[in-house]
């Protein structure tokens, strides 16, 4: 499998990566979601994880998190194993959808994310309030700081849960699909929220989607993922007609208009004629890896 | 309820010794299913503690079978079908209901048999009310103890892991990235559900224990702004309703003729009331960030 | 046990347990097994006031089950449904034991009316509860594609002019009358293992949606048969045979899918509702 990894060749091994993923294997119900997954993160990068739905990319995230089981390969953080330095990582689910009833307000959720996990009574001393109001800063979460979360709306939920991840100050933020069922105006306010936090506060950020284009402003790094394979590198690189059609096993045209990238099953006239071998399903609608 | 209806006091009526230990234990059960049955209702887990209290009634007919003590005949039965509903480790929802339901009705199934064995044999022929709608009058002072004990424990175990329970409430995926041990504590939590319906047997008998472990619980949750609001209230309600109970069935004595109603049957209907006016009162929009009209389905 | 007493018996438990076997089959699609457990809990006051008011128990066991549909909808309005039924089964039930404790020989009633009794139906109430049972059985047979329907997409039923609203009401008065039948013999307790049970098990062995409701028609009469036969030669209550038997039949049931779903996990497929492949 080539992938064509941009940099590492050049990178100096002796200063660890904040990430590294290396000959990551995923099996789920002893079906492959992912084989053979390389790549790493640096300081204050803003990457995109980018694949259809059923690519893998939650399960990435899940292995990442130690929440998956993997099956081969390794993940470290600063070099030591992902698993044991969970207290560097913020999370930020795809579903939020809390239940309207729960009596808890924005703060409360936002001091869970630092006490959440303390047993005994460590957790009911100290004043938490200033990192709470630092982390409801970053996401201008402050007017709604006082509500409960389950009447919030969907952005407004999201912004608490990220606040709940920033608030202990995380090296690497991990976000599932947090562009999707955003309205534009939304969409824009977040990935300019993201880039803030990638440039002034040096944070790390991987983000899944299925479309690259919102990120594209402040993207440093890609990982293209697709029959549990992926590509890696700078957007450039990655996105391009003979990499991706590797990728997915079928031809697949980039276009490129007015700097938004659109990635194309190639005209399905031309492929009547010209299938690829071993891959006769289309892209559209296989949702399988 | 032989001794102590002469006078109409209160003095007279704090002044029993069956009163006494019935204030104690109700109070202990209030406390209990107030805090639990927060947690409950957030975990979408109503029926999962409904059915752990009428499972235990198993564990009480047992007992009066074998002769041992009916708090550890509930508490038994409960924790047995706690673990084992733990053991299952179901996650959604609809089929969570669907497999309580089957081991709630094995459970109810062994009761029956017991029920019939105690009735059938010899003395104990008012098992079946005593432990299907409590006889908090009739327990014997020496069972105060145990229960305050098993009770302060459950609500220090709850204390010390109160941020990770209110966080897996809240959102489970939350607490498992922050590297919670969440199937852990699903387990301690439905060992504290088995403990909050094995004592609220006791109190109000074992097919009623849910009434003081969803209704103040409810009630709360309709007032309360904030996540230690809403257990001081629940706990607050579910020992309003307790304590009063128990003073009208003592009263109800004179009031009927002498037959003194039930003590369940007060608390149950007190309880039914709170509900119901705390989501009355939180419709009139005092109170901050009312639930939704139709709450959310787990 | 043949004998022309226990005829009434063994009619109306085979008419009882071909409703239930139907009726559970929509509780389990549905997932409404609270309220599944919930009504026949209504209904026990229904029976503990009758002697007090010298009605045939059957009248009784209907207007409280009613009582307890009416109640349902009306507190589901209020915040969460769960909560509603769990409040709702303990008043009534509270409620039932205060009219028993009025009567004379307390245990013994309560005992019976909790965990039922196989002569638990006097010849009085033998025909309007039989035309109950087939009014049911028609109405279910009627609908049965709309609930079919609802049950798989609400979506599609909604496009398709179907009033969710409607068929909820249905479905709860249906479970209403069936439980006010099966409740004497059965017991309060048990008569929602006769919804749950079978139709959960049929729902685990058999995807197709028609013979699966056949299957759960079937479980639900041996069970009873079988329950009813014991209870007869133990004299034991036949809550107990009817509880336990369930779980058996649900763990096989459930062991057997597993076993034929071979390594896939059984949590995701096995629960699966017995209807067409899997939509997300």
């Amino acid at each position: 499998m080539s992938s064509p990894t941009s940099s590492s060749a050049m990178e100096e091994q002796n200063a660890p990566h904040l990430l590294e993923v290396a000959g990551l294997q995923v099996q789920i119900g002893g079906r492959s979601v992912l084989e053979e997954l390389d790549f790493h993160l640096d300081t204050g990068q803003l990457c995109a994880l980018i694949g259809e739905n059923g690519a893998g990319k939650t399960t990435l995230l899940r292995a990442i998190l130690g929440l998956q089981p993997v099956r081969q390969g390794r993940i470290r953080i600063h070099g030591k194993p992902a698993s044991e330095e969970r207290g560097q990582m913020g999370y930020v689910p795809q579903k939020i959808a809390f239940d309207p009833n729960l009596p808890i307000r924005t703060r409360d959720l936002v001091e869970l994310g630092l006490r959440g996990s303390h047993f005994g009574f460590r957790g009911f001393f100290g004043n938490t309030s200033a990192a709470v109001a630092a982390a409801l800063a970053a996401v201008d979460g402050e007017g709604f700081a006082d509500q409960r979360i389950g009447r919030l709306s969907g952005g407004q939920q999201q912004r608490a849960v990220i606040a709940h991840a920033l608030v202990r100050r995380p090296r690497l933020l991990l976000l599932d699909e947090p562009l999707a069922n955003l309205d534009f105006r939304s969409t824009n306010t977040l990935v300019q929220m993201l880039g803030r936090l990638v440039r002034e506060e040096k944070i790390t950020v991987l983000v899944t989607a299925h479309d690259m284009n919102p990120l594209l402003p402040f993207l440093d790094r890609l990982v293209y993922l697709a029959h549990g394979r992926a590509a890696v590198g700078d957007v450039h690189t990655v996105v391009q007609d003979a990499v991706l059609s590797r990728l997915y096993g079928y031809p697949v045209t980039v276009l490129h208009h007015q700097g938004r990238i659109l990635v194309l099953p190639e005209d399905p006239r031309r492929g009547m004629e010209t299938a690829c071998p071993g891959h006769t399903e289309t892209d559209h609608g296989e949702t399988g890896s | 309820m032989s001794t102590g209806f002469q006078d109409l006091g209160l003095v007279h009526f704090l002044g029993d010794p069956t009163i006494r230990s019935a204030l104690w234990i109700g109070t202990m059960a209030a406390m209990l299913n107030g805090v639990i049955g927060v947690f409950a209702i957030l975990r979408g887990q109503a029926f999962a503690g409904h059915a752990l209290g009428d499972i235990s009634s198993a564990g009480g007919a047992a007992a009066v079978f074998t002769g041992i003590s009916a708090l550890w005949g509930f508490l038994g039965m409960a924790w047995l079908a706690a673990l084992i509903l733990s053991g299952l480790g179901l996650k959604r929802a609809g089929e969570r209901d669907l497999v309580t339901g089957v081991v709630l009705g094995g459970g109810l199934g062994i009761s029956a048999l017991f029920l019939y064995l105690d009735a059938t044999g010899s003395s104990h022929s008012g098992a079946t009310v005593s432990i299907m709608f409590g006889s908090l009058f009739g327990i014997p002072g020496s069972m105060v103890l145990p229960v305050i004990l098993s009770t302060l424990s459950g609500l220090l175990l709850v204390l010390l892991c109160y941020h990770p329970l209110l966080l897996i409430a809240a959102d489970p995926d939350l607490a498992r990235a922050r590297g919670v041990p969440a199937g852990l504590l699903e387990t301690l939590y439905l060992l504290l559900l088995g403990l909050a319906a094995a004592i609220s047997a006791l109190t109000v008998g074992a097919i009623l224990a849910t009434a003081l472990l969803l209704g103040p619980a409810g009630a709360a949750l309709h007032l309360a702004g904030r996540p230690a609001q809403a257990f001081l209230y629940a706990a607050g309600i579910a020992l309003f309703c307790t304590v009063t109970g128990i003073y009208l069935s003592y009263e109800s004595f004179y009031w009927f003729g002498g037959t003194a109603w039930p003590v369940s049957f007060f608390v149950v209907v007190l309880v039914l009331l709170s509900y119901l006016l705390a989501a009355a009162w939180s419709r009139t929009g005092t109170v901050p960030g009312r639930p939704a009209l139709h709450g959310a389905k787990r | 046990m043949f004998a022309s007493y226990m005829l009434h018996t063994w009619i109306m438990a085979s008419i009882l347990a071909m409703a239930t076997g139907i009726l559970g089959y929509f509780v389990i699609l549905w997932r409404s097994v609270f309220a599944a457990h919930a009504l026949p809990l209504a209904a026990f006051p229904g029976a503990a006031a009758a002697p007090l008011l010298g009605i045939s128990p059957l009248w009784g066991l209907f207007f409280f089950s009613g009582l307890g549909v009416l109640f349902l909808r009306l507190f589901s309005l209020l915040g969460r449904k769960d909560i509603a039924m769990g409040l709702l089964l303990t008043t009534f039930l509270a409620l039932g034991g205060l009219l028993l404790s009025m009567g004379q020989e307390y245990s013994a009633a309560v005992f019976s009316l909790l965990f039922g009794e196989i002569l638990g139906i006097s010849g009085r109430s033998f025909l309007p509860m039989v035309l109950i049972a087939l009014l049911v059985l028609l109405l279910v047979l009627a609908n049965f594609r709309s609930l079919l329907l609802q049950s798989v997409s609400p979506a599609l039923a909604a496009a398709a002019g179907i009033s969710r609203s409607r068929l909820d009401w249905l479905v709860l008065a249906l479970l209403a009358l069936v439980t006010a039948g099966a409740l004497p013999i059965v017991g309060t307790l048990l008569t929602f293992t006769l919804l749950v049970s079978p139709a959960a098990s049929a729902q685990r062995l058999c995807s197709h949606p028609f013979w699966s409701l056949v299957l759960s028609v079937f479980l639900a009469e041996t069970m009873t048969w079988l329950s009813i036969a014991m209870a007869f030669w133990t004299n034991w209550p036949p809550g107990f045979f009817v509880g336990t038997l369930g779980a058996v039949l649900f763990l096989l049931s459930h062991l057997t899918a597993r076993f034929r779903s071979g390594l896939r996990p059984s949590a995701d497929t096995a629960g699966r509702p017995g209807l067409s492949s899997d939509p997300a």
